[in-house]
């Protein structure tokens, strides 16, 4: 009887199991199912739909200046309205939305690739190395990011290029711990020992085998840095560190409008909404990428 | 408790502050070009220059600077202002209070707004109440500090003139009116603090509520009540106490950028200035003092574990 119910669970489970498409495959399946993540994704596409055509079709130039239409309410030709100097706040977003996503997408990019391999060094190498690399990171993770951000903005210069190269620096410590803790956890795998008997060398390994296998909390960090990178970009330049006048920042759009957040509050509301949703857009997408990548931290 | 473990932590601790100095140091040393020019701007003197190299002691081999510097910073002397030429010390010290008091207020907003929050969903996972809370835990997260600040402002300040839009006075002048200007910079922070540690505190409650204890303790027929604040939650503060650690560097970025929007006199306003006015040692100091007010919250952190549960050993 008993060996039946087991037979018969057996045969259950089997005909139950899904068709594997592989873990990339099923994790795609996953993330396509995830209802916030798509929100989060969609939100992205409009934002890169901005960013990358909005240029080209937008009716009014960023920098041009309208004085006999200062301070306009939002309307059919202003949707957003203008600001002191009579500027299409619209366009100036959309504008902005470029300076965002191209400042992230460096820094994010400079922080991954540095600390991914800083993380593999120290995770993969001699118990020195580690030491000497992940003291190191605790160092600059000791400084709380933002102001970190500033005392290097402070060394190298004002300027979005700076500020991509600062907000980069702060963000190496995250994907150095990331990589060393998912290299530590297959450094002593069969396949590793494996690859090492066929005569493989440590960076044929590192790069071959270990690599794709800790990519999945490096994609999922990645997102959620991406949030906060955007977030970090917007402070810097509302202190007038990053995006400098007359080039379109969302950040710079709020310190430039905020004596007049009173009388015209459109100043105040559409830049911050836009920096909001776009942060929001990574972290559902991080969160989602997440739950799809590795299903046991789901919550 | 286990000395040598606590001993480790200390020099850990040690470490990274000296790291901690050495960064800082650099932050002069890695201006291109020559740093007393930089400081003075292109069109000054010869003199002018040399004056400040000479001040600066940029004219001496690199580690004999640092070394130097280093001596002189463990003995609180870093230097005086570019600016104001006045010792930057009593001026970090003056401003350090109001960086404590902000972080301290914002912090006990975060706790106050997150653990019955946390817990009610960790609780009902899934119900309203956690579908709520995690839409707003989302948007905490993803709103920019400062643009919270200047809404509230505009909503509680400028249009309801409940409380200051700015400023700050010492809590030992007029204690009604410390409070007055702590609110809305304090809630600013202590809003995107909540919205990170709801998320954590749902986890690690989520996490013990599944444990053998929990239900055995349920099983003897306890209140649901005793459950969760005396078995679950216990257990679970080990890991909350660790998110609240770790979220003081967060929680530092936030009151840096708060202090700037409601021109409250701390630390991050000064390094702020500083940047602005490139006053290279006030700037040093200031991102010494946070630097090392973060390093030694971390290791109170790490040593608190002791006190929370006396059955973890350490090697």
């Amino acid at each position: 009887m008993a060996s039946t119910t087991v037979a018969k669970i057996g045969i259950n489970e089997a005909t139950q199991t899904q068709p594997s498409r592989g873990l990339w495959g099923d994790a795609f399946y996953r993330l396509i199912r995830h209802r916030l993540a798509m929100f989060g994704a969609f939100v992205l596409l409009v934002v890169i739909f901005m960013a990358v055509l909005g240029p080209n079709t937008a009716a009014y130039n960023p920098e041009t200046m309208d004085f006999s239409a200062r301070f306009a309410p939002p309307s059919l030709t202003h949707p957003f309205g203008t600001d002191d100097f009579g500027r299409d706040t619209f366009t100036r977003i959309v504008y902005g939305a470029r300076v965002s996503l191209l400042v992230g997408i460096i820094a994010v990019s400079l922080a991954a690739t540095v600390g991914t391999i800083l993380g593999m060094i120290a995770g993969y190498s001699n118990r020195i190395a580690d030491e000497v690399i992940m003291r190191s990171m605790d160092v600059l993770y000791a400084f709380p990011a933002i102001l970190l951000a500033i005392a290097i903005l402070a060394a190298l210069g004002k300027g979005v290029g700076n500020a991509m190269i600062a907000i980069g620096i702060v963000y190496i410590p995250i994907f150095a711990r990331i990589a060393r803790g998912a290299v530590l956890s297959v450094r002593n795998e069969e396949f590793i020992t494996a690859a090492r008997a066929l005569g493989a060398g440590d960076i044929r390994i590192l790069s071959t085998h270990i690599f794709p296998n800790i990519l999945s909390p490096i994609i999922v960090e990645t997102s959620l840095s991406l949030a906060f990178a955007i977030l970090a970009e917007a402070a810097l330049s509302f202190f007038g560190l990053g995006t400098q006048p007359p080039d379109p920042s969302w950040g710079r759009m709020l310190s430039e409008g905020r004596g007049y957040f009173r009388q015209s509050v459109w100043l105040g509301i559409f830049p911050g909404l836009a920096i909001m949703f776009t942060v929001m857009g990574f972290n559902f997408l991080g969160d989602g990428l997440r739950d799809a990548l590795d299903p046991r931290l789901k919550r | 408790m286990n000395l040598s473990y606590i001993l480790q932590r200390i020099f850990l601790a040690l470490v990274v502050i000296l790291g901690v100095t050495f960064v800082v140091f650099m932050i002069v040393h890695i201006v291109p070009g020559d740093p007393a020019r930089v400081i003075l701007g292109a069109y000054a003197s010869d003199e002018s220059v040399a004056a400040i190299r000479e001040r600066l002691g940029l004219n001496r081999p690199f580690l004999e600077q640092y070394g130097d510097w280093l001596g002189k910073a463990a003995r609180g002397e870093l230097g005086s202002s570019l600016i104001t030429s006045q010792p930057v010390m009593p001026q970090l010290l003056q401003r350090l209070g109001p960086t404590i008091e902000l972080a301290l207020a914002s912090l006990l907003i975060g706790i106050a707004i997150a653990f019955p929050i946390g817990i009610l969903s960790a609780v009902r996972p899934g119900s309203k109440i956690d579908l709520v809370a995690s839409f707003f835990s989302q948007i905490g997260v993803s709103v920019p500090s400062f643009w919270m600040g200047i809404i509230l402002v505009l909503l509680f300040s400028l249009t309801l003139n409940w409380l200051p839009p700015s400023g700050y006075t010492p809590i030992s002048e007029d204690l009604g009116d410390w409070i007055a200007h702590l609110v809305l910079p304090a809630v600013t922070t202590g809003i995107v603090s909540a919205s990170i540690l709801t998320r954590f505190i749902r986890s690690a409650m989520l996490d013990v509520l599944h444990m053998n204890y929990v239900q055995t303790a349920r099983a003897k027929g306890l209140s649901e009540r005793t459950v969760v604040t005396k078995h679950a939650l216990r257990n679970a503060m080990i890991n909350i106490v660790t998110i609240i650690g770790l979220q003081m560097t967060a929680l530092l970025s936030g009151v840096v950028i708060v202090e700037v929007v409601f021109a409250w006199p701390g630390l991050g306003r000064l390094a702020l200035d500083a940047v602005l006015d490139r006053d290279y040692p006030m700037l040093q100091g200031a991102v010494l003092t946070i630097a090392i007010m973060v390093t030694l919250v971390n290791l109170v952190v790490d040593l608190l574990y002791f006190f929370l549960d006396p059955r973890i050993e350490f090697g």
